[in-house]
């Protein structure tokens, strides 16, 4: 059967908020060249689906909560007939108040987005009593915080292609990130069994934690209008249609107070931050409670009251973007601890040295730090490379004769939990096949979005059997063929991937090793080593190869097959107490940015920036640099350029014309330091980069900008206005892009 | 719809093809020569995932009405291998781990290589300004305009 190629949804059309009265598609039905027409009335199974609470709907039937909810799915045999048949849909509404923002939301009068109320998440932690703590502060500081929507900007829009198979079931081969959760969804929606439906990874043009809901609501949908035809259907977002449906990394306003001690030591936090999570609960329950744990940033303090709220609202749900939660709790506190310096007339750099987390400290959730606490090590380190106290001290001391152009230098640091947490179950599992020449085939149920997982994983195997990277083959995932392993998110991929790969390739090679002792006539097993694609026997030196140890466990009937899952180390939480041991570990990371601020313009130039992150141990640093380089130029671009804005529900930019990316004339020059202090539960002592390397450039970037001008900028981004006057130019409306919808 | 017959020199292959006046070169490239190399990520000419070299120059396919390519010499990514070897440039994004997702990839490399056809040994602000079109959301830049940078200083342009 031919493929169907093209598409279309029918969209709430510039109503954010609306009861659906009445849908017609009766005279889409006849128009010739129309394969398929379905609304959710034609979903066989359950017509919603989410990670946290399943809320969000494949098609919506009688409410829409935002602009990119889809209504009618149209299949049509050319382009010209799915844009043509979008007008004949004839779609009747109520509309709803718009609740554009959480303040809004949260009123007493609001409508409800859902059932009950709009607050859907809150998390807490305490420790001490913050009230005796701020009694015994000599300076207080009270701050609000605002971060803004970001677009994932993931190059590679959504695409998929979903098949009818021989069985009754579907494969769908896409641009996916979590391949499990979203064979979770795509089978509830057929009302079929998970072994029915089969979720091939295609490569993915990266994804940041974007394609995760996104391309699930993609992949329900092709499949609906596969069951539907007969017919596989490729579905493929324009990159309107992915701005206007996909979720976006959540804006937090944060409400901020410390207390310390004249000589820098904090006596007392207290936070509150509220999320605005749009129109679906998608993965905020999760996002918000990172923010929990990681929002006093790494200092030591007896006293914290800490409170993360996640709301519904009419703009895009927002979920899980590469930091996830950290960004924003990270530049509130990383700002908060300079102007903290200032206060004390004590330097950026003296203050943190003297409060940052050090070995055996407790954390704001009452978690004791057991493993090497590197923070001192990467502020020192960072700190050396930039220069940073001279500068930080010149660039003060100059600031007033500076003119137009002032220079400035600043810094941030952070600690992050890695992978999940108690966020929730934490395993994963890969396997590691031998083939008889010797070759390596490795698959795994975590994700290459472009991180390079494959290659870490597979390099993780190659050295425990001491063999060539380039004999490893590594396979794009597959829901049918590898065990779930849960969602390759929270830079958890060389931690947990790395480990079940290690414990595979292990299982291989104990069952290799009697055949090859006994191929060389060694008398123990235990002396064999391998290294460059042989067995050798560390007490002869007779060796074997790799390749004909593989053949010969072959003709004895010796499995060359090896499973490993690795499940991570306990980890706590008590929502009523707001403590526990949250992440089984932590990685911890320090970046100095130095800018040049035009003060008639306002325009920032990043010149130079530093970044040192510990990391456990690099398994591959050119793929760590890449991480740090990659994570610096997108914090970046939270700093100064990106926002998602909306005028009442509606998007104000839908593409790359006016949605700002950093090109690489904004990016400068990063000078990494990769610092390696081995954990016991990684792979090698690996840990995690992704995520650490994002966190912090835009704290470090506004602390340089504040270290320039004198003057502190508390909303993000800090675009030409934000710079130059000190506040966010009002209305935006009708500048956006063209609408796409016509 | 009215159909136009072009002629296009893609790759040093000739084609004859029979384009509506409202597919683009990005359309033609893609979806009937198959040369899916060419990424299409916002076709407003914005990402420059679609850029292939045009008469020697680089151009976003996505703005380019496909009659407009009439009589043209187009290469695109597949067209840079030589003889089933990697154009040095492609060697060079590898060795310096500049593809990360790889959907830039394409665009860079034929905006990279235009550069290079027209500049020896550029400076490190002349590559940022030939790939200032070219949006990437992995990598940061910084190993593409190594990888570019490294080419230039060898001189291996062609």
């Amino acid at each position: 059967m031919p493929c169907i190629n093209y598409t279309a949804k029918c969209f709430a059309q510039n109503i954010p908020h609306a009861k659906i009265l009445s849908i017609d598609v009766s005279a889409v039905r006849r128009l010739p060249g129309v394969a398929a027409v379905l609304t959710a009335a034609d979903i066989p199974g359950s017509k919603t689906f989410g990670i946290v609470t399943k809320n969000q709907q494949v098609l919506v039937s009688d409410k829409a909560r935002y602009l990119g909810d889809g209504i009618v799915l149209i299949a049509a045999e050319t382009r010209e007939i799915a844009g043509r048949a979008l007008r004949h849909i004839s779609v009747s509404y109520r509309q709803l108040p718009v609740l554009s923002s959480p303040d809004e939301a949260m009123k007493p009068e609001a409508p409800s987005i859902h059932e009950g109320s709009n607050i859907f998440s809150h998390h807490k932690v305490r420790k001490g009593d913050v009230e005796s703590g701020f009694s015994q502060a000599d300076i207080l500081l009270e701050r609000r915080y605002q971060t803004q929507h970001i677009e994932h900007s993931y190059l590679e829009p959504e695409a998929v292609l979903a098949e009818p198979d021989e069985q009754g079931g579907v494969r769908i081969t896409g641009s996916v990130q979590n391949l499990f959760s979203t064979r979770r969804s795509v089978a509830e929606v057929l009302n079929l069994d998970l072994a029915q439906v089969q979720i091939k990874q295609a490569t993915l043009g990266g994804s940041f934690g974007g394609k995760d809901e996104a391309s699930t609501l993609l992949c329900c949908r092709a499949a609906l209008l596969t069951m539907a035809t007969g017919r596989p259907v490729k579905m493929v977002n324009s990159r309107e249609e992915s701005m206007l449906e996909s979720y976006k990394r959540h804006p937090y306003n944060m409400e901020y107070k410390l207390g310390a001690k004249r000589d820098g030591t904090p006596t007392a936090f207290e936070i509150r931050c509220i999320a605005d999570g749009g129109a679906y609960a998608s993965t905020s329950a999760f996002v918000t409670w990172r923010s929990v744990v990681q929002a006093t940033g790494p200092y030591r303090c007896k006293n914290v009251k800490t409170d993360t709220l996640a709301v519904y609202t009419n703009n895009n749900y927002t979920g899980a973007m590469r930091g996830f939660g950290s960004p924003q709790v990270c530049f509130a506190s990383e700002t908060l601890m300079d102007e903290l310096a200032e206060k004390l007339q004590m330097d950026p750099l003296t203050l943190r040295l003297k409060v940052v987390f050090r070995d055996g400290d407790v954390t704001a959730t009452g978690q004791k730090l057991r493993h090497k606490v590197s923070l001192i090590e990467v502020l020192n380190e960072v700190a050396g490379i930039s220069d940073f106290a001279r500068k930080w001290g010149q660039n003060r001391n100059e600031r007033r004769k500076a003119y137009p152009v002032k220079k400035g230098i600043g810094l941030a640091c952070s600690y992050r939990g890695v992978s999940l947490g108690a966020e929730g179950a934490d395993a994963a599992g890969v396997i590691v096949s031998v083939q008889t020449d010797g070759s390596l085939i490795v698959s795994s149920g975590l994700t290459d979005m472009g991180q390079g997982a494959q290659t870490a994983i597979a390099q993780i195997a190659a050295e425990v059997l001491g063999i060539s990277l380039a004999r490893v083959r590594f396979l794009n995932t597959n829901t049918s063929r590898v065990p779930d392993s849960g969602p390759t998110v929270a830079s958890r991929t060389t931690i947990m991937g790395g480990s079940a790969a290690k414990s595979a390739a292990e299982k291989v090679l104990t069952a290799m090793k009697p055949v090859a002792a006994h191929l060389i006539d060694a008398d123990n097993p235990e002396n064999i080593v391998v290294q460059k694609n042989h067995f050798i026997d560390a007490e002869t030196g007779r060796k074997v190869t790799f390749s004909r140890v593989a053949d010969a466990c072959f003709q004895r009937g010796v499995s060359l097959f090896g499973f490993g899952w690795f499940k991570s180390p306990k980890t706590t939480w008590d929502e009523e107490t707001g403590r526990g041991d949250a992440y089984f570990t932590f990685v911890y990371g320090a970046n100095v940015a130095e800018v040049e601020v035009d003060t008639e313009t306002g325009k920032v130039k990043v010149s130079k920036f530093y970044a040192a992150h510990e990391v456990g141990r690099a398994i591959n640093r050119a793929m760590v640099e890449g991480q740090i380089y990659g994570g610096v130029a997108m914090g970046l671009g939270y700093g100064l350029l990106e926002e998602f804005n909306f005028n009442q529900g509606s998007p104000t930019a839908l593409n790359f014309d006016e949605y700002l990316l950093a090109t690489a004339l904004d990016v400068p020059q990063v000078e990494c330091r990769i610092v390696e202090n081995p954990d016991p539960v990684g792979p090698f002592g690996a840990k995690s980069i992704g995520e650490p390397a994002n966190e912090i450039a835009a704290p470090a970037i506004i602390n340089a900008i504040a270290n320039a001008t004198g003057k502190r900028i508390y909303q993000l981004p800090a675009n030409l206005e934000q710079v130059l006057l000190g506040h966010k130019l009002a209305g935006s409306g009708a500048r956006g892009s063209e609408n796409f919808l016509g | 719809m009215k159909t136009i017959k072009i002629q296009l020199l893609v790759n040093n292959n000739e084609y004859e093809v029979s384009v509506s006046p409202n597919e683009t070169l990005l359309d033609i490239l893609r979806e009937r020569l198959g040369l899916t190399g060419t990424k299409r990520g916002c076709e407003i000419g914005e990402c420059g995932a679609c850029t292939v070299v045009m008469n020697g120059e680089a151009v976003n396919s996505c703005l380019i009405l496909a009659p407009q390519a009439d009589g043209s010499k187009i290469m695109t990514v597949e067209g840079l291998m030589r003889n089933g070897e990697y154009h040095p440039l492609q060697q060079s994004f590898l060795n310096h781990d500049a593809v990360h997702c790889g959907f830039c990839t394409p665009g860079m490399l034929m905006s990279a290589y235009v550069l290079l056809q027209q500049k020896q040994n550029p400076t490190e602000t002349g590559i940022k300004q030939a790939i200032a079109g070219n949006l990437c959301r992995c990598t940061g830049y910084q190993q593409i305009v190594e990888a570019i940078g490294d080419v230039g200083k060898k001189g291996e342009t062609d």
